[in-house]
């Protein structure tokens, strides 16, 4: 026998509303209300789980987010969610849950021989076994520990909710609608705040359902409702189920509203979760305190729990946590829970204390109900694996700390312990506060606010129920001066309160009790942390809580140390003969419970994780069978796949077209940016390592742009439109970083420039005309102006009209052929280009992707991001003479560093491949035969102008290789392929095909 | 964390965009002493405590600001226009919210 439900009582209960779930495959059935613990409790489960290392037997320990065992995969398919708690799961009809970390069957796990094992899983394990083994056995061992450490699995199944984002603004966040958060919101939206009450659990009231009191002559339930409805008439907003899990810089927090998690699957349309961002003016933290484990021998039991879990679970849930029940507390809290709990129909055998004597009232409540009382003792061991059977009393001396004899061993299937209350400091801790010492606590509270907030009740050390309830009040109004408001104008009295125990709420200082009959003593649950950990951390010198921490494990991961976090700076100050304040605490780190990836992307995922740039050519591509690719965030065509082709037979049919007849490609994606102003030249000429300042009026000029370290960082054109006006070109995907830069340049470092830039990119949309009947094509589609030798020589500009929209065309080409860019107003793109098409089909002009424009650069051997890699300097791509000596320009100086003169260092060459077979992207190249890098490849394609495979890469001593065969390797796939080295410019290398 | 742009009021960090420190000056173009140029480049104080920053309003106005922030606690005293502007954050829009 173990726990059941109790004929009648449950706040939260509703016992006309039976739900059946399954857990392990095996049916049960619970009650509208509970949660999935409380339902297992009910049905007599114990075993639950199975520990992270040792894979020991465990139960649930808690009733909220401090449960550290019962952790469970909760649904199943692709909502399978691992390491749930089953405190914080709200029971719903069909709900299926399994246990962790177990094979086969929780009952009997194989792997449970870890704890027999367990001398090799102790503090540092990985360190010691795998630090200076090598990769090899790190690599072999790996997969084993991998299986057998570690708890729930995560499916790999796509995610079929939605989540959603949303940012809130508020004069008050309150976080914790306990008594002393309910008072607070109360205060501050009587005062006519705009309020926001957050709670993580379904239910307001925190800790007042277990209070066993009356309120204004009210039960809990009743006074909870009026607050609430009290606030959201004054304009509060209540979000329960909403864990604030984070606070950042400026007050501003973050929290994930579980909006459908407590039912099977959410309603069409509904979100699973909701992440909300909250800006507050002020926030009164009013989380609460979670009570403390004590730290003895076999204290993970199953059946051994904190006694405010024990508590909650009868008083919210109408649950019995055994049949037979021992408390083992080292304060009052103790004896008032087993009063409380024997109260409400559960059988309680004892309470053992180690203090001497505890407060008389409760000692006769005590004697008045049949329950043994044993002072002076305290739990030394537990017996029994699966599940509590019983347990080991010993005598205890307070002064010394030793273990007197034995008083009795007697049997029991639940062991409620408490160690006081540790107040949930972690969002104080977040916002920067260092959490100091509380002696009388013997924990720690908030420090110092350096974020606008203020911790009320539990979470500031306040026990008491009427203490709470008045700090949450003048919180309250605290946040209400904050904001400029006084909260006297409609006061807010506090309730009066009737049926309350008495008794002390501070602890004995006991921890820990010695160890004995060798059984582990735990501290941190989920992570099987042991008290031995702690002195082995010290011993070998961890000492620091931070390297504590990181060397056991210790408060890590999800749980961020609630239940362990001050019994192991206990343990760890006696260990090292210090203070608890002077061994100090970890910062805590966001989340404090854990946040789903799906609730942080909310809607931005699939297509809508980035905006998609389409060009107004978009669906012409498309119906024309363009297989589209992304470039950035734009959508531009790879190649026209026609019937029956490959990939690779229409980029080949389409750069050939380029290089015989005439070819059109879409270039509405680069990046454009008007320059103007009297300085305009001027600024060019400082960014261009190139001249501009005299370019001449209708002309355009190719510029390489380089990073103040003289890094190459963009390259394209500047066409001077006017003497104060250019319109500058980028690369597709460096558009925003070049108009930042200029920015930069412009507003901090030469403000005395007279120049405006602003990004056009949308503005003009751009094709490019290339091939030897270019000239033809575009002549033929003019309405309006002259693209002859004459009027439009090389890099020249002319302006006129294509289907009745002006144009502005310049003649630059990036295939080596004669070819002219058009740019004309967005809208007009698909007019445009249409009559190109039109004016070229006798000349059997072919649209192009980037397949056939990557051929035709990589033939020409121009660079693109490929090459200007972040790593390369104009040098060694072979553009050095366009590196300007009459003036200085960014990056100037710098390129003249050792390193970027190096004769070794790697420069642009071209590779044939000698027997035909493709080269690899990323190949590095070394000497026929193997041995070191020489450099490696950035591109490649097939030439049908060379009728051969190609390839551009960075050699060392490029330049005085060329004709030297070399090994294009590519070990991940075991390839080797045997290439010539050739100059960069395959194709045409004295560009006469461009000038005609 | 917010920052309060003079040009725009208080906007979300996710606007704007780390410009570096805002305390390093680039040499004049006429300076061709390479080492000038890399302290420029490299040399950074790493200050715990206050500090001067660069940070593009990106998403906002597009200007440049000098944000005074301490490292060690996040809190930002002070937020001005840098360079071509600087000076005028009281004429700016934003100034009074
Ligand atoms: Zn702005």
């Amino acid at each position: 026998m173990s726990g059941y439900r109790l004929p009648q009582g449950g706040s939260h209960l509703d016992r006309s509303r039976p739900l059946a779930f399954r857990f392990d495959g095996e049916p049960m059935q619970g009650f509208a209300g509970d949660t999935l613990a409380s339902a297992l409790l009910a049905s007599g489960r114990v075993l639950v789980g199975r520990s992270f290392k040792y894979h020991r037997p465990r139960g649930v320990m808690g009733a909220g987010p401090e449960e550290a065992n019962a952790l469970v995969e909760l649904r199943d398919g692709a909502r399978q969610e691992p390491n749930t708690r089953a405190t914080m799961t709200e029971l719903y009809g069909g709900l299926e849950a399994a246990s962790q970390n177990r094979w086969p069957s929780l009952s009997f796990d194989m792997m449970a021989v870890n704890d027999l094992l367990s001398p090799l899983f102790s503090a540092g394990f990985y360190y010691k076994t795998f630090m200076g083994t090598g990769q090899a056995t790190w690599h072999f061992c790996e997969r084993f520990i991998r299986k057998a450490a570690g708890l729930g699995r995560a499916t790999h199944l796509a995610d079929p909710d939605r989540y959603e984002k949303t940012n809130a603004f508020c004069d008050v966040l309150v976080v914790g609608a306990g008594p002393a958060g309910l008072m607070a919101a109360r205060a501050a939206t009587a005062a006519g705040l705009r309020v926001i009450l957050a709670d993580e659990n379904a239910r307001a009231g925190g800790r007042l359902f277990e209070d066993g009191v009356h309120l204004d002559g009210l039960a809990p339930a009743e006074w909870i409702d009026g607050a609430l409805r009290e606030i959201e008439a004054g304009g509060g907003r209540i979000l329960p189920r909403t864990s604030v899990y984070g606070y950042f810089d400026g007050n501003v927090l973050g929290a994930v509203e579980r909006v459908a998690d407590h039912k099977r699957k959410p309603a069409p349309f509904e979100p699973r979760q909701r992440h909300w961002t909250i800006h507050a003016r002020h926030v009164v933290l009013a989380t609460g305190a979670i009570e403390r484990p004590l730290v003895f021998s076999g204290n993970d039991a199953p059946g051994v729990m904190l006694a405010s879990a024990g508590l909650a679970h009868a008083t919210r849930y109408g649950v019995a946590v055994g049949a037979s029940v021992v408390v083992f507390a080292n304060n009052d809290g103790g004896a008032r829970t087993a009063i409380q709990l024997a109260d409400l129909g559960v059988s309680i055998k004892a309470v053992v204390d180690p203090r001497r004597e505890i407060d008389p009232a409760l000692a006769a409540a005590l004697g008045a109900r049949g329950i043994r009382l044993e002072t002076g003792a305290v739990v030394a061991a537990t017996r029994g694996r699966k599940a509590l059977a019983g347990i080991d009393i010993r005598g205890f001396d307070p002064i010394s700390g030793a273990l007197g004899a034995n008083v009795m061993q007697p049997g029991c299937d639940a062991l409620l312990v408490s160690g006081g209350w540790t107040p949930s400091v972690h969002l104080a801790s977040q916002a920067g506060s260092a959490p100091v010492f509380d002696a009388a606590l013997q924990s720690f509270v908030p420090g110092a606010a350096r974020e606008a907030w203020t911790a009320a009740g539990a979470c500031a050390g306040t026990l008491d129920l009427a203490g709470c309830l008045a700090a949450g009040l003048e919180a309250g109004r605290t946040a209400a001066n904050a904001c400029g408001k006084t909260a006297e104008n409609r006061d807010i009295s506090l309730p009066a309160l009737s049926g309350q125990l008495a008794g002390a709420e501070l602890p004995f200082p006991l921890f820990d009790v010695p160890a004995t009959g060798g059984a582990k003593r735990f501290v941190d649950f989920q992570h099987d942390v042991t008290a031995d950990d702690v002195d082995l951390a010290n011993r070998e010198g961890f000492r620091s809580v931070e390297h504590l921490k990181r060397y056991t494990t210790l408060g890590m991961a999800a749980d961020q140390g609630k239940t362990s976090n001050v019994n192991a700076i206990a343990l760890m100050a006696r260990a090292r003969g210090l203070t608890a304040p002077q061994v100090g605490t970890t910062r805590f780190r966001m989340p404090w419970t854990a946040v789903t990836i799906g609730a942080l992307a909310g809607r931005e995922t699939g297509h809508h994780f980035a905006p998609v740039r389409r060009t107004p050519l978009h669906d012409w591509h498309v119906a024309k069978g363009a297989e589209m690719m992304t470039a950035g965030l734009w959508m531009r065509p790879r190649a026209y796949i026609g019937p029956g082709e490959t990939l690779r037979d229409a980029y080949i049919r389409e750069a050939t077209a380029v290089r015989q007849r005439v070819g059109i490609v879409d270039v509405s994606t680069l990046g454009k940016i008007d320059v103007q102003g009297p300085d305009a030249g001027e600024f060019l000429n400082r960014l261009y390592t190139g001249g501009f300042a005299k370019l001449p009026v209708g002309k355009a000029r190719y510029g390489v742009m380089l990073r103040e370290d003289g890094i190459m960082f963009d390259d394209g054109t500047a066409w001077r439109l006017a003497p104060n006006r250019f319109l500058v070109t980028t690369t597709t995907a460096n558009a925003g970083a070049v108009l930042a830069h200029m920015e930069h340049y412009l507003e901090v470092v030469w403000p005395e420039l007279r120049v405006h830039v602003t990004s056009v990119t949308d503005r003009f949309a751009g094709m490019a005309v290339a091939g030897p009947q270019a000239r033809k094509v575009l002549q033929a589609a003019l309405g309006e102006g002259d693209v002859s030798t004459e009027a439009c020589p090389h890099m020249g500009i002319v302006r006129g009209r294509i289907a009745g929209a002006p144009v502005m065309i310049a003649r630059l080409s990036f295939s080596g052929e004669l070819a002219y860019e058009v740019y004309c107003d967005w809208p007009a793109g698909l007019a445009v280009w249409e009559t190109l098409i039109e004016a070229g089909k006798p000349n059997g002009i072919m649209p192009y992707g980037m397949e056939a424009l990557g051929t035709l650069r990589i033939e020409k051997g121009h660079i693109t991001g490929a090459e200007m890699d972040g790593r390369t300097t104009l040098a060694d791509v072979g553009l050095g003479g366009m590196a300007s000596r009459k003036k200085p320009y960014v990056g100037s100086t710098m390129t003249q560093r050792p390193a970027f003169v190096d004769p070794e260092r790697p420069v642009l060459v071209g590779l044939v491949s000698r027997d035909g077979q493709a080269i690899r992207a990323g190949s590095h190249l070394t000497l026929p035969g193997g041995g070191a890098s020489l450099g490696h490849v950035t591109a490649v394609t097939w030439s049908p102008a060379l009728g051969a495979n190609i390839a551009l890469a960075f050699l060392s001593r490029g330049r005085d290789r060329h004709g030297e065969v070399l090994e294009a390797a590519f070990p991940l796939k075991d390839e080797r392929v045997a290439v010539t080295v050739a100059d960069p410019c395959f194709y045409d290398p004295d560009g006469s095909r461009m000038h005609v | 964390m917010r920052i309060h742009c003079p040009c725009c009021g208080p906007r979300g960090v996710a606007e704007f965009s780390y410009g570096g420190d805002g305390t390093v000056r680039r040499p004049d173009l006429s300076v061709t002493d390479t080492d000038a140029h890399v302290a420029y480049v490299f040399e950074r104080e790493n200050p715990r405590g206050r500090h001067v920053e660069l940070w593009h309003h990106i998403g906002g106005c597009r200007h440049w600001l000098l944000v005074t922030r301490d490292t060690l606690t996040h809190e930002i005293t002070r937020v001005e226009m840098a360079g071509r502007f600087a000076g005028e954050a009281a004429r700016m829009p934003g100034a009074g919210a």
